[in-house]
């Protein structure tokens, strides 16, 4: 019954849609303020049909309901109460699930927070996002319904994958969805822009926190993608650069030069049409990954299984949304076009060298993730291009941008007064170049060019970052403090540099052994001395595991200990490896159990990396950076009007 | 069918639990260096995307124990990967060779950041001729 | 004025593309499937102990002179199973004699196999190893091989095999090789 129930709200929920979808932009094209003004309302209408629905499928895991297919792939009557929850997006058809429900929640917040907007934008805005959830709610119900039903339901169900049944796993994919999905507004902004042929400064203002509160979700959901694969995966790896990975860093990369273009926008109304493309690239891009990710054309881990049906239905919306969106462009852009002027000295001639570069390096990964696509379909052969390309290639746009951040951040509009290399950024530059040389030498033991580069950048950045927010700390009482604008920006980008740290570190000095031990014996890594003490059998709830205890110690001292398992779930008889992870801010010591090489000997492998934790403290300090930036005062608006600059 | 699909999928995506070599280092850390580069660069060809130091699927110990064996008789880099690729194709190596029909993977990205160049130089040029003290106008119609 | 087309241009043959990909996927194809570098080139060289009498070996030597099937099996792999009838049905209609190649298997337990479910193979060579199959590029089983009377590797079909597809396929080599001599 209750399935049922799930199944027919979302019939509604998709009635509501084509109503939002339609009537509001009719009435936005008459001046209709009825129709207008049932926006809001079937908005919050289809938001409520769709919580029904998502209610009912998360109680059908709760009451492990097996007669319903996707619970039956996806639970077990073991599975622990959280995972239940959380298998409801584990597989396709509940994440499709899942993506309307955050699209939908969404709308409402637009249409809650935007009062002070015209009704015709407000409607044109909520129209494409209803139309948008016609597109996927469709899809749902066609292709991909979570409640279709098993004539035969099994006594107990297939178990959710053991490589999701973990804490990381019930925030990511929620925390990249609304990153994802997120985008869409910017994109119905657009829209509803080209429509209207009216792109002006209060456009640009109400598109802005918009789009950094999506950049934000999905900052955090890639960096919680990356640090769930680093410890649940077991080989210490935190970024393959596989299709689905760059598959979401590609709107990042796009949503990171948007974020820039609209500031430039907003301060001299110039690349309003570049804006506008962006806007509609990086909504493009997140289809398109959804696309890659079900459609079965590329190979990848992340890989749903899916029906090639699905991958058409996604494809044909992709084209429709993306052919509309780039007609109204050929359209309407051309009329953005300004004749205001900067110099090469100027803020806009860094933020459009910014832009550059992160459409350079969006493209460098969209080539090489679908480069082996093309062979194929041009049948020169087969080919994979993987990390060890993207890690050479992709330096290329951004060494430069890195370094151009640092004088960027302190270079005024207009055209730069005196020179660009102030002595402001001497000191910064100092530091960053003896510390970014000699460190790794005096703290690690060995000396290198690369390592020395990569320290340099982030040096540089943090260093340079932090000019602003000091120099605001220590004026006088009474004179303007920082804005939150500028140091939100400030925090984002010392965010950058505690990235680059990271990954520099442990890309240079990250230790690796394999070898075979048994209780008792004791190895030496990284002058740190790891014994095993016992090897012993554990039960889990839906698992058994073998479990090793491993004391860590250095120059004799106790470190810790950690607990290295290698699962096996009852249900899908694979074995899983649960790392043994020692975490300091300084460095990560990560064991893991490999195989039973013989009577009571296992192969282990242990890892040394120095700083990996500032990669995903970097991806927060730039998400907190993003979010301080949000709550400038020119975003909010008073009773009687938006604030100007 | 769909649902067995589903499974075998899900449950090929569950093996990623990675191989630990289970055979000592090699005695000339030189080697050993050139062997952990490699079989970072060499797909597991029967898992969906893992290199085969990565995997735990019999072939990737397989290849991993080839490739040793390459080592020590004296092959270079190259001749471990053409022997690969003799085999199993390019789909093999996650690095494309910088030869034939994989160099303008190689190229290619140096070329997007000169077309940005070129992007970059022409806007710059067109507004510093234009004046800096108006600001683009605030509606267009 | 005509640049502003540009993004439509540039998606449009994009979508062209991702659409041809699609299609082939629709007609079956399978994007984890390696087409094999070994077709029309000489077929790799080894001599393995056979599976039924160490004594004896099997080897390219084996087949030489004639058109033949090389099939890579295990008893560990269920698609084998599934075409194992296929393989006693041909074997016994004698067109082509099938010879096995016996992947990083037990050598009891795969002679067992034979025993029980008939054996379709003249011979099979005992590959322990692995290293045989790395050769011939085999990275799972089964996977059967067209061989020619040159030695030349004609075709390389992956997983189970039926009537259809047999007849699809080998069919047209074989009568090429045939019409050819």
């Amino acid at each position: 019954m209750i399935p049922e129930i799930g199944h027919f709200a979302l019939i509604l929920a998709l009635a509501l849609a084509i109503l939002q979808g339609v009537l509001p932009m009719i009435g936005a094209h008459r001046n209709n303020v009825a129709m207008m003004s049932t926006a809001r309302t079937a908005a919050v209408g289809q938001l409520v049909f769709v919580i029904i629905s998502y209610a009912c499928l998360t109680w059908a895991f709760l009451q492990s309901d097996f007669s319903v297919a996707y619970v039956a792939n996806h639970s077990q009557l073991a599975l622990p109460t959280m995972y239940k929850v959380a298998a409801v997006w584990g597989g396709h058809e509940g994440s499709v699930l899942l993506w309307i429900l955050l699209l939908v929640g969404w709308t409402v917040a637009v249409g809650r927070y935007s009062r002070s907007l015209p009704d015709s934008f407000v409607a044109r805005v909520i129209s494409v996002l209803g139309l948008l959830s016609v597109g996927f709610l469709l899809f749902a119900l066609l292709t991909s319904n979570p409640f279709d039903r098993l004539a035969n339901p099994p006594a107990d169900g297939a178990d959710l994958n053991p490589l999701l049944q973990d804490p990381g796993m019930a925030i990511h994919p929620p925390m990249l969805y609304v990153g994802y999905v997120g985008f869409s507004v910017a994109f119905a902004f657009a829209i509803a822009a080209m429509i209207s042929g009216k792109l002006d400064r209060e456009w640009i203002r109400w598109t802005r926190p918009w789009t950094t509160m999506a950049w934000i979700f999905l900052t955090c959901g890639i960096a919680l993608g990356s640090w769930w694969a680093y410890y649940e995966l077991g080989w210490g790896g935190w970024w393959f650069w596989d299709p689905v990975e760059n598959a979401s860093f590609m709107p990042w990369l796009i949503g990171t030069a948007l974020i820039h273009s609209l500031a430039v926008a907003e301060k001299r109304g110039l690349f309003k049409s570049w804006t506008l493309m962006l806007a509609i690239a990086a909504f493009s891009l997140s289809l398109l990954g959804t696309f890659l990710v079900r459609s079965g054309i590329i190979v990848s881990v992340h890989a749903f299984a899916t029906d090639p049906s699905r991958g058409i239905f996604i494809l044909s919306f992709l084209g429709i949304v993306v052919l509309s969106a780039l007609l109204l462009f050929a359209w309407r852009a051309p009329s953005l076009d300004s004749d205001a002027g900067f110099s090469p000295n100027s803020r806009e001639t860094f933020l459009l060298l910014n832009n550059v570069l992160l459409v350079v390096a969006t493209i460098v990964v969209f080539y090489g993730t679908l480069a082996p696509l093309l062979y194929e379909v041009l049948d020169i052969g087969k080919i994979s291009v993987g990390a060890p390309w993207f890690n050479k290639v992709f330096l290329l746009p951004m060494l430069p941008l890195v370094f151009l951040i640092g004088i960027g951040m302190h270079t005024t509009w207009r055209s730069h007064k005196g020179s660009l290399l102030t002595t402001r950024l001497l000191i910064p530059a100092i530091v960053s170049i003896v510390l970014g040389v000699l460190i790794p030498g005096v703290l690690y033991g060995r000396f290198g060019v690369m390592v020395s580069v990569g320290l340099i950048a982030a040096l540089w950045v943090i260093s340079t970052s932090i000019i602003e927010p000091l120099r605001s700390w220590r004026r006088a009482e009474g004179a303007a403090r920082i804005t939150p604008a500028v140091l939100g920006m400030s925090v984002a980008h010392m965010g950058v540099g505690f990235f680059i740290l990271g990954v520099t570190m442990v890309s240079a000095f990250n230790v690796e052994t394999d070898m075979a031990m048994r209780a008792g014996e004791t190895v030496e890594v990284a002058d740190h001395t790891f014994e095993l003490r016992e090897l012993r059998e554990v039960q889990g709830p839906n698992y058994s595991a073998i479990e090793g205890v491993i004391d860590i110690r250095k120059d004799g001292d106790y470190v810790a200990e950690v607990r290295p398992q290698k699962r096996q779930y009852l249900v899908q008889k694979n074995w899983m490896t649960e790392a043994g992870i020692e975490v300091h801010w300084n460095k990560d010591l990560f064991i893991a159990l490999g195989e039973q090489l013989g009577n009571d000997t296992w192969s282990v492998r242990i890892q040394y990396k120095p700083m990996i934790r500032f990669i995903w403290f970097g991806a927060l300090v730039m998400a907190l950076g993003g979010l301080i930036a949000v709550t400038d005062r020119r975003y909010r608006s008073t009773a009687t009007g938006a604030e100007t600059t | 069918m769909k649902i067995m699909l589903g499974i075998l999928t899900l449950s090929l995506f569950a093996t990623a639990a990675f191989a630990i070599d289970t055979e000592e280092a090699m005695e000339d850390p030189a080697l050993q260096a050139r062997y952990e580069k490699i079989i970072d660069e060499v797909r597991c060809l029967k898992c969906q995307n893992t290199t085969i130091k990565d995997s735990n699927a019999f072939l990737a110990g397989d290849l991993r124990r080839e490739i040793r064996r390459m080592l020590e008789e004296g092959m270079t880099d190259d001749e471990i990967f053409d022997f690969l690729v003799e085999r199993y194709g390019d789909f093999a190596l996650y690095k494309p060779r910088a030869s034939g029909k994989t160099l303008i993977l190689w190229i290619a990205p140096a070329l997007f950041l000169l077309g940005g160049g070129v992007v970059l130089v022409n806007i710059i040029r067109r507004r510093m001729a234009l004046p800096i003290d108006v600001d683009a106008a605030e509606e267009n119609e | 004025m005509w640049k502003y087309f540009l993004p439509l241009v540039i998606f449009g043959l994009f979508f062209l593309l991702l659409k041809t990909g699609m299609n082939d996927i629709m007609e079956g194809k399978n994007v984890n499937e390696l087409p094999s570098p070994l077709i029309d080139k000489p077929a790799p060289q080894f001599e393995l102990p056979s599976l039924t009498d160490p004594s004896k070996t099997v080897g390219n030597a084996s087949f030489a002179n004639e058109i033949a099937v090389v099939n890579v099996w295990a008893t560990w792999c269920v698609g084998c199973r599934q075409e194992h009838p296929f393989l006693m049905k041909l074997a016994k209609s004698g067109s082509v004699p099938i010879f096995g190649l016996n992947w990083r298997d037990n050598q009891a337990e795969a002679q067992r196999f034979l025993q029980q479910l008939g054996n379709p193979f003249v011979d099979s060579a005992f590959d322990a190893d692995g290293r045989v199959g790395i050769d011939w590029g085999v990275y799972g089983a089964p996977e059967t091989f067209l061989v020619g009377a040159d030695g030349t590797v004609l075709y390389k079909h992956l997983g189970p095999l039926n009537q259809a597809l047999w007849d699809e396929y080998f069919v047209p080599h074989i009568d090429a090789a045939g019409n050819t001599k």
